[in-house]
Order: structure tokens, then C-alpha cells, then sequence
């Protein structure tokens, strides 16, 4: 990625400023602009990291550190969906492992990884909080509940 | 079924958005709290025995009463809605259902704890429920309802459990990665950003409307002697009608399963986890434990943040550990030894034995190991990772066995 092309719009730029008033330290803003940057660059590389660090007066070690802390922050670029199963415990006693086996069949990849024409990123997570609807996962912003491999397949075609 | 409280608007159609919330009353016990002496909304709260709802069971009235009474500089209140207790789904049901109702909730705590701003901490997986109750901060500011001497800041986080712990949660708001503070100071003290600072759970703030509106000794006489109220239970596993159950704090475990429709698949129970992931397990024996803080903890387990998962005979024990100690590795923040390292090595030693390649010593290794490793760390993630790991073992140990080669 160029230089160039990682900058935030003048909007974003008036946005990351909003943002960082709200916080008695503006420091506080750098998890919601963080989700911004991963929104407009697609992940959040070293590149992205120091270039949200100058916005905050942060060093660039301080931002890695916080992005590699948390799991919703993508270092290297994710598939254009990102199909996430639980294998907690209710979602395990409704037969996630099933689910995962499944999902690994059809796209042929491991949890963690990414479908080679960069279609679906494929992760095993902890606890989503809807085990009442177990198995589940989430795909993109969307909780998909009660799944059986049929509802499994009809999810992934939908998935362009 | 007993009078739902908490969950009174959620079969009502439109019940997020504030003209229906208003149309059942909602707001009137905010109209009365403004009436009234911070100290007389703290003391009400007190008197009603409401107990913190997310996990630590710390009566909320005092936690309240810790703010500096001398302090002339902000005071911050936070919610936590980090949901992500293993089992547990009650506080994404509000945010959904009713937002208004933590906001009226956030408005009458702010008023008795003397707060100008609030932050309201939404775990980052929970993209639904942020825009639902993003929408319902935004009507009421629109009604003025926000923004008159109160403000509100919907905070998302990032995934990661820790920061579901107060002071993890703290960090986290900071801007910085989510590791646990030591404490003392506590929040109340020094909180978010240095000043004195009130962490409440979702549920817990919405307790409080009612509280105000009916009157504390009416909130104390749904409970038990030292918990007032109702509380939703989330019951998952094995059970025929999974969900979320409003019933008082006097219910039984017994009772509650028998609300969401009893053991399913083999129908014959074997244990249930009674208080989220980190609470230690009961045997289908122990389950006439009445449901409230001091109940579980007598019975040698936790009500925690009430997530009922239960195991039926087909279950696996082993299997169940499993899952959790793998949670509990990946959770683990990395930031004391004992945590960091036993988490990553009993994960280890039961997957070994779940895998057929585990030696009977092992078992006393995970028993040594959570022993040594309970109370030594900063905060109280390990000693919940300790729960699950020593009443697993020790109250299904032959199951355990019959996995081990020698």
C-alpha cells in the first residue's frame, strides 16, 4: 500500500477528532478509530498502526501493542467475510465440533486461515453469548443461530 | 411465573425505542429520582439489597457509597456490557429489548453517584446490540433526556474476555491494551482516565428504575434475606427450551431447569454449571441450591453472571473441562505468571487426556497446579479458571480416569 493511499478523509479526519473530545484523554478514542481504520484499510497493518499513532501523538509500540492484544483487529488481510464459529461450552454440547468439520470440509481450510481466492477467513472462537441458539457463529456483523450443516452450506454460498 | 421485572417490555412489539418504553411507564422512576437527594437514591439502593448482576455479587448501594464524598473533580460512570461469560446471554437481551431501560437506569445512577458522563463498554462481537442501543441513546438525546447535565459515550471493545473484569475493562476504555490494575486503588477511588469511577453491569443498572419507582422494600421482598429482586437466568446445554428466564433470586437450580423444560437428550441429568464458565460444577445431587450470591457460595460454587449450562448423562466431562480450559488459555492476559502459564500448560495436560494419552498423575499435577496458582494474581480471572478445573476433576475423577492409560 502506498503512502498515500492510507490516509483517512477529510470526514474521518473531523470524525477521529469527534471521537477523541468525547474522552477525557483522547487516547481513549483509539479502540473506535482503530475499528475505523480497519473498516477503511481492510486490516490493520504496521503501516495502518503508525500512521493511527501519529493521529493520537502515540508511538507506534504503544498501537501494536493494543492491536495484538485483541482479537478483532486483523494484522494481515481477512477474506471478504470473515465466518467465525463458536466452540465454547453449549455450542460444543449442541455439536459445534460438527460444525467446525463441516466448515472445514466445505472451504477446505483450517480455523485461521483464509480461502485462497480470498472469499471467507475461517476462525474458531470462544464465547458469542447466544448459547441458547447453540450452535452458532458469527458471520460478519451477524449472529447465525441454531446451525445444522444444511444451514452451514446455505450460509457459505450466500457468501460472495 | 412470578412477575417479570426486567423483562416486563420484551414481548411488547417496538419495545427498544422510547415511545413504547415511555407508553409503560418508562421514565417516570427517572421524573421521581430527580426529585430526590443523591444520598437518599444511594440509600434506597442500599436498602432494596440490590447485588451486582455481572458476576462479583457486591452489593451495589455500598459500591455506590465509595465514591469520595470530599471529591470535586469528575466522576465517571461505566457500564459494563462485556458480556462474554461462558453460558451467560441476559445483557444482550436488554440492550436489544429494552436499552431505555439501562439508560433511565445510567440516569438515576449518575444522579446519586453525581456524574456528568458515562461510558457504556459493548463488547465488539455485539454489532446488533451496539446499533440498537446506540439508536436509543440518540432518541434520548433527542428528547432531552441525555445531554442535560448527563452525557453518554457507547464505547465498543475490541475481543477480549478480560475486559469484561472492571479494571481490564478500565484499561481498555483508556485506549490501552485490556490488563487488570492492581487494586487498591479502587475504582471508586481512581477510576477510568484517574477519577473516581462506578463500573455497574447492564443488568444491575436495570434494576434500578424499578427500584426507585417501587420502592426498595418491595424490590427486597422479591429476593432472599441478602439479595433483593429477580435476575435473569440465561439456561443453556442439555435443557429442551433453552433461553433466558426472569424468576427471583430464591429459585432453585431445580426449578429452573424445570422451567426450560427439563434435560434434554438422554433426559437424565449428570451436572450443571450454575454461574457461567467459572463456576465451579454441581452434580445432579446439589441442585435443590437456592440461586442467589450467598447460596451458591455456600453450596461451594458462584452464581456469577447466572449462566445455567447444563450436562446430561451423555455429556462428557473430560470434554467440558476441555472447552474451558482452552477458553481460559486463550484468555488468559498474559500479564501474571500463574495465570499465563498454568491456563496454557492444564490446557495441555486435558487435551492429552481427552486425546487417550493422559496419565492418572496428571490429575493431581492440574490439582497441584490450581491450588498454587488461586489468589496469587492481580485479579479474579484465574481463581474462576480454578473453580471449573478442581470440581471437575475432583467430583467426576473417574471419568477423568477411565481416559488415562496408567
Amino acid at each position: 500500500m502506498t503512502a498515500s493511499a492510507l490516509q483517512f478523509s477529510a470526514e474521518q479526519l473531523a470524525e477521529v477528532r469527534r471521537l477523541q473530545e468525547r474522552y477525557p484523554d483522547r487516547r481513549g478514542a483509539l479502540l473506535p478509530v482503530l475499528h475505523m481504520a480497519q473498516e477503511t484499510f481492510g486490516h490493520v497493518s504496521l503501516e495502518v498502526e503508525a500512521y493511527v499513532a501519529g493521529l493520537f501523538g502515540l508511538s507506534p509500540a504503544h498501537v501494536h501493542e493494543v492491536v495484538t492484544f485483541y482479537t478483532l483487529f486483523f494484522q494481515q488481510p481477512r477474506g471478504r467475510h470473515v465466518v467465525a464459529v463458536c466452540h465454547n461450552l453449549s455450542c460444543h454440547l449442541a455439536g459445534a465440533p460438527d460444525i467446525l468439520a463441516h466448515v472445514k470440509a466445505r472451504l477446505g481450510i483450517e480455523p485461521g486461515d483464509t480461502t485462497e481466492d480470498g472469499r471467507i477467513t475461517f476462525q474458531a472462537v470462544e464465547c458469542l453469548c447466544a448459547c441458547e441458539a447453540a450452535p452458532m457463529a458469527q458471520v460478519d456483523d451477524r449472529y447465525e443461530l441454531n446451525l445444522t450443516p444444511e444451514k452451514v452450506d446455505r450460509i457459505l454460498e450466500g457468501l460472495r | 411465573m412470578a412477575e417479570r421485572v426486567l423483562m416486563r417490555n420484551f414481548d411488547r412489539a417496538d419495545s427498544h425505542t422510547l415511545a413504547v418504553y415511555r407508553q409503560h411507564g418508562g421514565y417516570a422512576a427517572w421524573e421521581k429520582a430527580r426529585t430526590l437527594e443523591p444520598a437518599a437514591l444511594v440509600e434506597e439502593v442500599k436498602q432494596s439489597n440490590l447485588r451486582g448482576l455481572g458476576g462479583a455479587g457486591f452489593p451495589t448501594g455500598a459500591k455506590w457509597s465509595f465514591i469520595p464524598k470530599n471529591h470535586t473533580g469528575p466522576v465517571y460512570l461505566v457500564v459494563n456490557a462485556d458480556e462474554g461469560e461462558p453460558g451467560t446471554f441476559k445483557d444482550r437481551y436488554l440492550l436489544e429489548k429494552d436499552p431505555h431501560a439501562l439508560i433511565e437506569g445510567m440516569l438515576i445512577a449518575a444522579r446519586a453517584i453525581r456524574s456528568a458522563l458515562g461510558f457504556v463498554y459493548i463488547r465488539g462481537e455485539y454489532v446488533q446490540p451496539w446499533r440498537r442501543f446506540s439508536g436509543a441513546v440518540t432518541e434520548a438525546y433527542d428528547a432531552g433526556l441525555l445531554g442535560q447535565g448527563f452525557d453518554v459515550v457507547v464505547h465498543r471493545g475490541a475481543g477480549a474476555y478480560i475486559c469484561g473484569e472492571e479494571t481490564g475493562l478500565i484499561s481498555s476504555l483508556e485506549g490501552k491494551k485490556g490488563w487488570p490494575k492492581v487494586k487498591p486503588p479502587f475504582p471508586a477511588i481512581k477510576g477510568a482516565f484517574g477519577q473516581p469511577t462506578i463500573v455497574n453491569n447492564v443488568e444491575t443498572l436495570a434494576c434500578v428504575p424499578p427500584i426507585i419507582g417501587r420502592g426498595a422494600a418491595w424490590f427486597a421482598g422479591l429476593g432472599t434475606k441478602t439479595q433483593g429482586g429477580t435476575r435473569m437466568y440465561s439456561v443453556s446445554g442439555r435443557v429442551r427450551k433453552p433461553g433466558v428466564y426472569e424468576a427471583p433470586v430464591s429459585v432453585t437450580l431445580r426449578q429452573l431447569i424445570e422451567l426450560a423444560g427439563g434435560v434434554s437428550h438422554t433426559g437424565r441429568l449428570k451436572a450443571v454449571v450454575p454461574g457461567g464458565g467459572s463456576a465451579a460444577i454441581l452434580t445432579a445431587d446439589e441442585i435443590d441450591v437456592v440461586m442467589d450470591v450467598d447460596g451458591l457460595r455456600n453450596a461451594g460454587s458462584m452464581i456469577g453472571s447466572a449462566g445455567v449450562v447444563v450436562l446430561d448423562e451423555s455429556a462428557s466431562i473430560p470434554e467440558a473441562l476441555m472447552v474451558l480450559a482452552r477458553f481460559y488459555a486463550h484468555e488468559s492476559c498474559g500479564q501474571c505468571t500463574p495465570c499465563r502459564e498454568s491456563t496454557g500448560w492444564i490446557y495441555k495436560m486435558v487435551h492429552r487426556i481427552v486425546d487417550g494419552h493422559g496419565r492418572k498423575d496428571d490429575l493431581d499435577t492440574i490439582l497441584d497446579l490450581a491450588r498454587r496458582g488461586a489468589g496469587t494474581t492481580i485479579c479474579a480471572f484465574y481463581d474462576g479458571a480454578v473453580g471449573p478445573y478442581i470440581s471437575y476433576i475432583q467430583k467426576f475423577r473417574s471419568e477423568f480416569e477411565a481416559l488415562c492409560r496408567a
